[in-house]
């Protein structure tokens, strides 16, 4: 076939659809949309596509698992388990191991997958709070984002909950432990999602429709609104030379980023396929069927559920009284569901309380660069800090046995840490972005250091500064800078107290805590008079010969 | 019949009904127990080679007579098992005060630690090493003792016996490469944090049933793939950051850098 009829019969094949359901309109838009490059851009895909091989993955999965707890006598060829009587989901999870081809590979593809979804998900989010992509006209969608994420954790939490193995069966234990630290409803809703006391019959199926029905579908349809809205709203871009806040600086997405993000796709297929045939993960058949007696050493959840497990293992255990013969487990409500509410809603409510302390309320498509948002920047990895800390906690047995430590000395250092660490990450982190912001300014008042060392006829030595071209310097002057807001007057004229002025007043305190300290970017002003200082300051040296020279800056 | 109605009233009758009782449970109860079995095959000359190696290397702290002190232990009654465990797999002597004494290497012979436990099996019987039969891993039901060791063990000793985290730097220590011998003796005495596990509470069928399993742990290939430590989920998530992510974000930098 010849290149003209090859391009006859697609030109015929897109008639035949434009003509139909009047396919062009929207394949123009959509192939024509442009997506700046950058690499960090790439990590929400990695989630897509980590969502992808999910569901890939998953459906071959459904084939083999049967979602009951029936009991069955293991007769598969796995000869450490041989003859013990097991749960139905258990014995299948085995034979989908052992006795279907491929079975094991992709159950660890599976989970491997998993463990990425959720790392991709929370670097991504990385990405898009310290560069401000979250801010208006982005909020809706950084809530997306943030359920998405709470939700990807539940969902992995129903997934490894399924094979009905010991590990996963002490999970739930914890589960039905953290329901029941709920006062007074707790019992009630223990009994109800288990359909009894714990274990019960019914939980195995149905987590099993809440993993492989339920959240599949909302994230499905959040992940669909997540990206219209990502093309509706133009993608933001970094700062550069001819990127504005009006345009979109990058590549069409036919066809240059159809190949990239359809070759990155089988990237992280081939990655995560690969560390699914090389490294065991959730070894079940080691785990043994779960029974509520035994309980393993080495009893942690999955990665993204650590952090929790780890504030459960820091909380003091008096915590946990009675009151008038009922008892109150605050070890339990504490750590696992009041910490775990006061870190999320933060999280999903912080694009407004930004808005609140810069009472900005323009569209903003240009990504900030971390430094010039020092508090901003300080709040995210003293949030990241505490994060890590309890996750650290969360493996403190691990850390005892495999660094000879005692487990008690981890804890209470723990127990410490996580109140001093995160508020010093985020002075230091703060104080590092204002020392950038000050070396930026730096830069464009005296120019870029050379290294080139001048001496002068009288001895004297001069390093040559060279300034900025115009477009490294536009990078480094472009940003807004916010002043603290004044409160707004608690009375008008006649005295009388005005509504809302208490909440003016919060707003004022949080602004200025956000903007008190701050470098001002240079203004044409102040790098106009930096350059006449360099001309009179050193007469002398630039009138030997100025075509050639930079200028000098003595200081 | 009449003799003993009549004299059912004597003062003497109680004591004489006592001691009956206490005679009749005292048989009863050695009956039932387990027999403490005794090392047969010690001679005299082992024990007084023993007695010479416990003085030179033991007696500073466990005492001369081996009736201990303050924080060291009496060996009276440990048995032979208890030596040959605790200096077969180097822990005694003990190298340095610690949460507990560490598996290291031991530095005694086969046969002087033999001559050591026959010395402290002869102070009071004790559980004595265990016969080849005992610790045979081919006699043992691999399947019964996975369920055995997740039930009794694995609560220390991880569900893959890698060891686990006690309090205050104690440790229960990885399984792997311990011998069949050393895993029953210690069942049996209990070394240091460790409960006893007799023979009513394991069998000796159901500990060689845990052998079996142990060395079926560690001769099977992990089919899974490279095990991670086979230690839980801490490991896998490092290394879903440290390899997973990291190449994926590498591939990014990668792809991002071409454009340019």
């Amino acid at each position: 076939m010849s290149t003209t009829t090859t391009a006859k019969a697609a030109g015929n094949l897109g008639n035949w659809a434009d003509e139909r359901v009047g396919a062009s309109k929207g394949v123009k838009f959509l192939a024509r949309k442009i997506f700046p490059d950058h690499w960090s851009f790439m990590l929400g895909e990695v989630a897509l596509y980590s969502f992808i091989i999910l569901l890939l993955t998953g459906v071959f999965l459904t084939f083999f698992y049967i979602p009951s707890v029936g009991h069955t006598v293991y007769t598969g060829s796995y000869e450490q388990l041989a003859g013990q009587t097991v749960s139905e989901a258990y014995a299948s999870s085995l034979s989908l191991s052992f006795d279907v081809r491929g079975g094991l590979l992709m159950r660890q593809i599976h989970h491997w997958s998993a463990l990425i979804f959720v790392a991709s998900i929370v670097t991504h989010m990385f990405r898009v709070f310290f560069t401000g992509a979250f801010r208006k006209p982005r909020e809706i969608n950084w809530v997306i984002g943030s359920v998405l994420a709470l939700l990807a954790i539940v969902e992995g939490f129903a997934g490894y909950s399924l094979p009905d193995d010991l590990l996963s069966g002490t999970g739930l234990r914890i589960a039905s432990s953290i329901i029941l630290a709920i006062p007074v409803v707790g019992s009630y809703i223990s009994f109800f999602l288990f359909g009894g006391q714990f274990p019960g019959e019914e939980f195995i199926p149905r987590l099993y429709t809440i993993h492989v029905l339920l959240l599949p579908g909302i994230f499905l349809a959040l992940i669909t609104a997540h990206l219209i809205l990502l093309i509706v709203q133009k993608h933001t871009q970094y700062p550069g030379p001819g990127r504005t806040n009006e345009n979109v600086v990058g590549y069409p997405l036919f066809p240059v980023y159809m190949a990239k993000a359809g070759g990155f796709f089988f990237i992280v297929f081939g990655i995560t396929a690969l560390m699914g045939a090389l490294f065991t993960i959730n070894p079940i058949w080691a785990y043994g069927a779960y029974h509520p007696s035994p309980v393993t050493a080495g009893s942690q959840p999955d990665w993204y559920m650590g952090w929790l497990d780890g504030a459960v293992r820091l909380t003091p255990g008096f915590l946990e009284f009675q009151v008038l013969g009922f008892t109150v487990s605050g070890n339990i409500l504490l750590p696992a569901l009041i910490i775990p509410g006061l870190v999320t809603m933060p999280m999903i409510l912080y694009p407004w309380i930004e808005q609140w302390a810069t009472g900005d309320k323009r569209e903003h498509h240009l990504l900030d660069r971390p430094r010039n948002v020092p508090t901003r920047t300080g709040l995210g990895v003293m949030a990241i800090t505490f994060y890590l800390l309890l996750l650290v906690s969360g493996g403190n047995d691990i850390i005892a046995t495999h660094l000879r430590l005692s487990i008690n000395d981890i804890t209470n250092s723990l127990r410490l840490l996580v109140f001093v660490v995160p508020p010093l990450a985020y002075v230091v982190t703060k104080r590092i972005c204002l020392g950038l912001q000050r070396k930026d300014r730096e830069k464009v008042l005296h120019g870029r250091e050379t290294g080139v060392i001048y001496r002068t006829e009288e001895g004297e030595f001069f390093e040559v500064h060279e300034p900025l071209d115009e477009h490294d310097r536009w990078l480094l002057v472009q940003h807004d800078s916010f002043r603290p807001l004044d409160p707004a007057p608690t009375e008008d004229e006649r005295g009388v107290k005005r509504p809302g002025a208490r909440f003016d007043k919060v707003k004022a305190k949080l602004s200025s805590f956000y903007f008190e300290d701050r470098i001002e970017p240079v203004t044409p002003a102040e790098l106009e008079a930096a350059h006449h200082e360099h001309h009179g300051g050193h007469e002398a040296v630039e009138g030997s010969d100025e075509a050639e020279r930079p200028a000098l800056a003595g200081h | 019949m009449t003799a003993l109605a009549a004299r059912r009233r004597h003062p003497l009758a109680a004591a004489a009904i006592v001691l009956l009782g206490l005679l009749v449970t005292g048989v009863a109860y050695a009956a039932v127990t387990p027999g403490r079995a005794q090392a047969t095959t010690a001679s005299a000359d082992d024990v007084a080679a023993g007695k010479k190696l416990f003085l030179a290397n033991c007696s500073t702290c466990h005492g001369l007579n081996a009736e201990g002190r303050n924080e060291f232990p009496s060996l009276i009654g440990v048995g032979a098992a208890a030596v040959d465990f605790q200096v077969g797999t180097g822990r005694m002597p003990l190298q340095a005060t610690g949460p507990q004494a560490p598996k290291v290497v031991n530095k005694f012979s086969e046969e002087e630690v033999k001559q050591l436990a026959a010395y402290v099996a002869s102070l009071g019987p004790g559980p004595a090493v265990p016969s080849a039969e005992d610790v045979d891993a081919s006699k043992g039901d691999v399947s019964k003792g996975s369920l055995i060791f997740r039930t009794n063990c694995a609560m220390c000793h991880n569900f893959n016996g890698k060891g686990g985290a006690l309090t205050q730097g104690k440790y229960a220590p990885n399984l792997e490469g311990v011998t069949p011998t050393h895993v029953y003796e210690a069942m049996v005495t209990g070394p240091q944090s460790m409960p006893v596990f007799n023979d009513s509470t394991i069998t000796p069928q159901e500990k060689r049933d845990i052998i079996a399993y142990l060395q079926a742990v560690e001769t099977d290939t992990p089919p899974g793939g490279v095990s991670l430590g086979a230690i839980g989920p801490v490991s896998e998530g490092l290394v879903a950051w440290a390899v997973g992510l990291s190449l994926l974000v590498g591939c990014a930098v990668w792809l991002g850098a071409k454009a340019s």
